[in-house]
């Protein structure tokens, strides 16, 4: 039992790592890692969102929608956008230094496709309760990963001397291609 | 008055390109763009995708309260993506299964969500037909043109069909996500490029 949640938080974290092999959550990875304090905002907000949007999508697909599962995607997208409005605003009047840190980010979560990406993935390889928010845990752990990583490598891009034609978005897309190499190693690490 | 509309179809193809100028719908772009195939079918869901939620929205923009439009415009864009999602399970089963969640996911493309806010809920109807036959042109050229370097030299097969000669070594790297990354680096760089000589 343990060591199979521990081996689905492994490779939802770095195996099948979110960005780099499964080319998920591409659009608001490359807006965000300009700088690294956006990077852990966005982090942390994904973390929290992506736990308590795959446990409540969850319950509503095992104990409201037999028999109606061709409304998945609308019923999700939308369970998505009214929590995440509900978050943003229980968080604004109750917590306001969490909100401070990771406020501006909430509303990018929305169309931020990992967040629905994990809630399908979750439905259809048939996890449990557990397994799947252990599984939510992981990808968003590795989506965090990943954005530190590449936040540092950008902070960096900026004093180096780039091609004319590859500075801006085609130098940050190459440092990506030598990460994923990196990322390409884990492969095989669990059968 | 015809100039104008004209410009509107070709902005979408290079100069405001949705994939290598704008940078949305990235995930989708490098995802399916491993086979021709692939790139054939997510290029026409999501061209039809977009042409119906841009022409919906222009159509009830009048009567769409300005408070609530976001969760008005996900109801016009997740219809016409369940019946996408239900036509490939349907009549194309094994297409469906090789693209996944990427299929479901186009409701979440940014691409699409972003022409609405910034483009149809503002321009009528002839203007966002124009628009989204442009954006969705010049989304499938990008993903086409980049599985069809992907497959031929990544696999050594155009659609299935063997085209390079059996000495041939595939770059199975072209496949892999870092190959992706890079193509599409390089795809960026070469527009940015062309598009400053121009001007």
């Amino acid at each position: 039992m343990l060591s199979n949640l521990l081996k689905i938080i492994i490779s939802a974290a770095i195996v099948d790592n979110m960005v780099f092999i499964r080319y998920i959550a591409l659009c608001s990875y490359v807006g965000v890692t300009n700088s690294i304090d956006a990077s852990i905002g966005m982090a942390f907000a994904v973390i929290f969102v992506q736990t308590i949007a795959t446990a409540i999508t969850w319950i509503i697909f095992h104990l409201f929608m037999q028999g109606l599962e061709f409304l998945e995607i609308i019923v999700f997208i939308f369970t998505i956008a009214a929590l995440v409005q509900l978050v943003e605003i229980y968080l604004k009047k109750n917590v306001p230094s969490l909100y401070k840190a990771m406020g501006i980010y909430l509303p990018l979560i929305t169309t931020n496709c990992m967040i629905l990406a994990v809630t399908f993935i979750n439905i259809d390889k048939n996890y449990t309760f557990i397994e799947s928010l252990v599984y939510a845990l992981g990808t968003s752990f590795g989506y965090g990963l990943a954005l530190l990583i590449l936040a540092g490598v950008r902070e960096r891009l900026r004093l180096s001397n780039i091609p004319k034609f590859f500075k801006g978005y085609p130098i940050v897309f190459t440092s990506m291609a030598l990460i994923a190499i990196a990322f390409l190693g884990f492969k095989g690490l669990i059968k | 008055m015809k100039k104008n509309i004209f410009k509107e179809f070709t902005k979408g193809l290079f100069k405001e390109n949705p994939i290598l100028i704008i940078m949305l719908g990235l995930c989708s772009c490098l995802a399916v763009s491993t086979d021709v195939s692939n790139a054939l079918g997510m290029s026409l869901g999501f061209s039809f995708v977009l042409i119906i939620s841009e022409l919906l929205v222009s159509i009830f923009r009048k009567i769409i309260p300005n408070e609530v439009r976001i969760p008005i415009f996900l109801i016009f864009i997740a219809v016409p993506t369940t019946i996408v999602d239900l036509v490939m399970k349907a009549y194309f089963p094994s297409l469906s299964k090789s693209m996944g969640v990427f299929i479901p996911l186009i409701v979440v493309n940014c691409i699409v969500l972003g022409r609405i806010e910034a483009f149809s809920y503002k321009k009528n109807f002839v203007e966002n037909l124009m628009d989204s036959l442009g954006m969705a042109l010049g989304y499938s050229w990008v993903i086409i043109v980049l599985s069809i370097i992907r497959e031929i030299f990544g696999k050594g097969t155009f659609l299935g069909i063997r085209v390079m000669p059996e000495v041939y070594q595939p770059m199975s790297i072209l496949t892999s996500p870092p190959g992706g990354f890079f193509l599409i680096a390089v795809f960026i760089a070469l527009l940015n490029g062309i598009l400053k000589r121009r001007s």
